[in-house]
């Protein structure tokens, strides 16, 4: 049996999945930030598995995508980790469920 | 050179981000002149999109990734408006916190330019990094303020809006997926030819892409952020996401909703998928407004509503005679006159808030003795959102409602004035506080320039567009009509 596009699109979808099971149940910010750049990642591979079956006259479009978002998610993750940083100094606790000043 | 003079308006802004940024480092003792130059900056912006204008040759650059169209001139103008409040109703506040002045006003800006870009993509990867060029600076923003509560605002903003974009791009992914291009024009051709082949992987595309855009334009069941981060983050900021994220994501979602998704068989599901969000945003958005006590997180919930109400204007698509951007132009208007209104609300919370210290709605009683300036801005801004003339408000809900009418979704619209209804409930409950109530502390509160300027502008928008609403009305209908073509 060769490997074709289902193999890859079906470990795309899971990983994503996965990814975000982990962003919504985890209580640690950084872990839901591990979520969030495993989806990123899945949406790569995704995209990137779009590109090398893809039939257009442009398939390269899909990898120039790819490198779009893995910057984009860098940019994202400092801005991420600052933040962590900035409550971490207030409360001495990164966990979503301890942050919890602002309600009504 | 055509390309930099086509994205003109976002690089003057982006311009006058750098220019800020290096007097802050060179010359910090000229720190005072920072707002000036953001303002000169949205001022080249304005004219650069009414040079635009004049020229009247509307095109595409980028190998057609960026359009200057009606649509997006419409929302050049928006932004540069909205922006310019922001900033002056900025100046107070930024002053008295001390630090970081410069970094303020240059995220603010290029916050600004991100928003621009977005409502002029044509194309997936430059629609998501302009999304992103306006999240990233907003996430900053909202965690800028000393307290405790600030920072966890920026938090919470940022995790739940990575894990929306992660939504937004699987189903970008999915959409270049079976269609081979990320080109709106191109997606929309080839969905139209292929017909409804792959018809369930669009539609789970169009749930993603409906999900990640939701987060931005505070949807229900993707608003929980919005009270929380009204709340904490500094009010101008908290004026800025209500106002500039919002306008910026209805503009990109009816872009692509109208230009990519627009064929009959994905119209017909989209349609009723909105108006179904749209009357349970605007029902948990007022029904939970009413029993907040923080003016801030009423507000929030408030743009839930508000939101709600725009969502009535994408259902109705299906407009009987073949007018079926009427909905979209009713968007437009009553992002514009929303725009007035909100800002008009927020600059007056911050006037008060900033004076007496509070941000409880109880705290505000007496305050028409205290500076009736402040009160009456407040109060008329309430009135519009309630929509009741003479105010912009009125005539954006009447044109939105008229339009579901038109589109057969009488039910929705029943829904929409009920809320209407118990919105003016909880507005009625500031405005009766402002007037009626008594405080012990009766001294004056004076109002700087800046502020009393941002919300005189505000106020007078909210009336003028109030009383005359045509020019507003038809500088939405061209922008709306760029769809119409097919």
């Amino acid at each position: 049996m060769s490997i074709g596009i289902e193999h890859f699109l079906t470990v795309g979808a899971l990983l994503f999945c996965l990814g975000l099971l982990v962003a919504l149940s985890k209580r640690n910010a950084i872990g839901v930030l591990m979520g969030v750049e495993m989806m990123l990642n899945a949406v790569n591979l995704t995209l990137i598995t779009f590109s090398r079956f893809s039939t257009s006259e442009r398939p390269i479009t899909g990898q120039v995508f790819v490198v779009f978002v893995i910057t984009v998610a860098a940019a994202e993750a400092a801005v991420a980790l600052a933040l962590a940083v900035s409550v971490y100094r207030n409360r001495d606790t990164v966990d979503v469920d301890r942050i919890n000043l602002l309600k009504s | 050179m055509n390309g930099i003079d086509v994205a003109g308006p976002q690089i003057a802004v982006l311009g006058a981000a750098g220019v800020i940024l290096l007097v802050d480092a060179l010359v910090p003792q000229q720190r005072r002149l920072l707002p000036f130059i953001a303002l000169i900056g949205l001022a080249v912006s304005a004219l650069w999109t009414i040079s635009w204008v004049a020229r009247d040759d509307y095109q595409t650059a980028f190998g057609g990734t960026l359009s200057l169209d009606h649509f997006s001139v419409f929302f050049y103008f928006l932004f540069a408006g909205i922006t310019a409040m922001v900033v002056l109703a900025s100046i107070d506040w930024v002053n008295r916190e001390g630090r970081g002045q410069g970094e303020y006003y240059a995220l603010v800006l290029t916050a600004c330019s991100g928003l621009m870009f977005l409502s002029a993509g044509r194309d997936l990867i430059t629609i998501f990094i302009a999304l992103e060029l306006s999240s990233i600076p907003q996430y900053v923003l909202a965690g800028w303020g000393k307290d405790v509560r600030s920072s966890e605002a920026g938090l919470k903003y940022l995790l739940l809006g990575a894990i929306a974009s992660s939504l937004l791009l699987y189903g970008m992914a999915l959409l270049y997926g079976v269609t081979g291009t990320t080109m709106l024009a191109e997606i929309g051709e080839t969905i139209a030819w292929s017909g409804d082949a792959n018809r369930s992987v669009l539609v789970v595309a169009m749930t993603l892409l409906i999900a990640g855009f939701g987060f931005k334009m505070a949807v229900v069941p993707f608003q929980m952020w919005v009270p929380d981060v009204y709340q904490g983050a500094p009010t101008p900021v908290a004026a800025y996401l209500s106002v500039g994220s919002k306008a910026a994501a209805f503009a990109v979602v009816t872009r692509i909703f109208f230009e990519a998704l627009g064929a009959r068989f994905l119209s017909d599901d989209w349609s009723n998928v909105f108006a179904v969000l749209a009357a349970v945003t605007m029902t948990v958005g007022n029904v939970m407004a009413i029993v907040q006590t923080d003016i801030k997180r009423m507000l929030g919930y408030s743009s839930i509503a508000q939101a709600g109400n725009f969502l009535v204007g994408l259902a109705a698509i299906s407009v009987a005679g073949g007018e079926f951007t009427l909905g979209a132009s009713g968007v437009l208007f009553f992002l514009a006159a929303y725009a007035f209104t909100n800002l008009g609300v927020f600059v007056a919370v911050i006037a008060i808030s900033q004076k007496i210290g509070s941000d409880q709605i109880r705290d505000y009683a007496g305050m028409w003795k205290r500076s009736p300036f402040l009160s009456l801005g407040l109060a008329f801004c309430l009135v519009s959102l309630t929509g009741i003339p003479p105010t912009a408000g009125f005539w954006a809900k009447l044109y939105i409602f008229n339009a579901g009418i038109r589109a057969d979704l009488t039910w929705l619209v029943v829904v929409g004035v009920l809320n209407s209804l118990v919105s003016a409930y909880y507005y009625w409950g500031v405005i009766r506080q402002l007037f009626t109530g008594a405080s012990e502390d009766s001294t004056a509160i004076r109002t700087s320039p800046s502020i009393g300027l941002s919300l005189g502008v505000a106020a007078a928008g909210v009336f003028v567009f109030g009383i005359l609403p045509m020019p507003l009305i038809s500088a939405a209908r061209d922008a709306a009509a760029i769809f119409a073509q097919h």
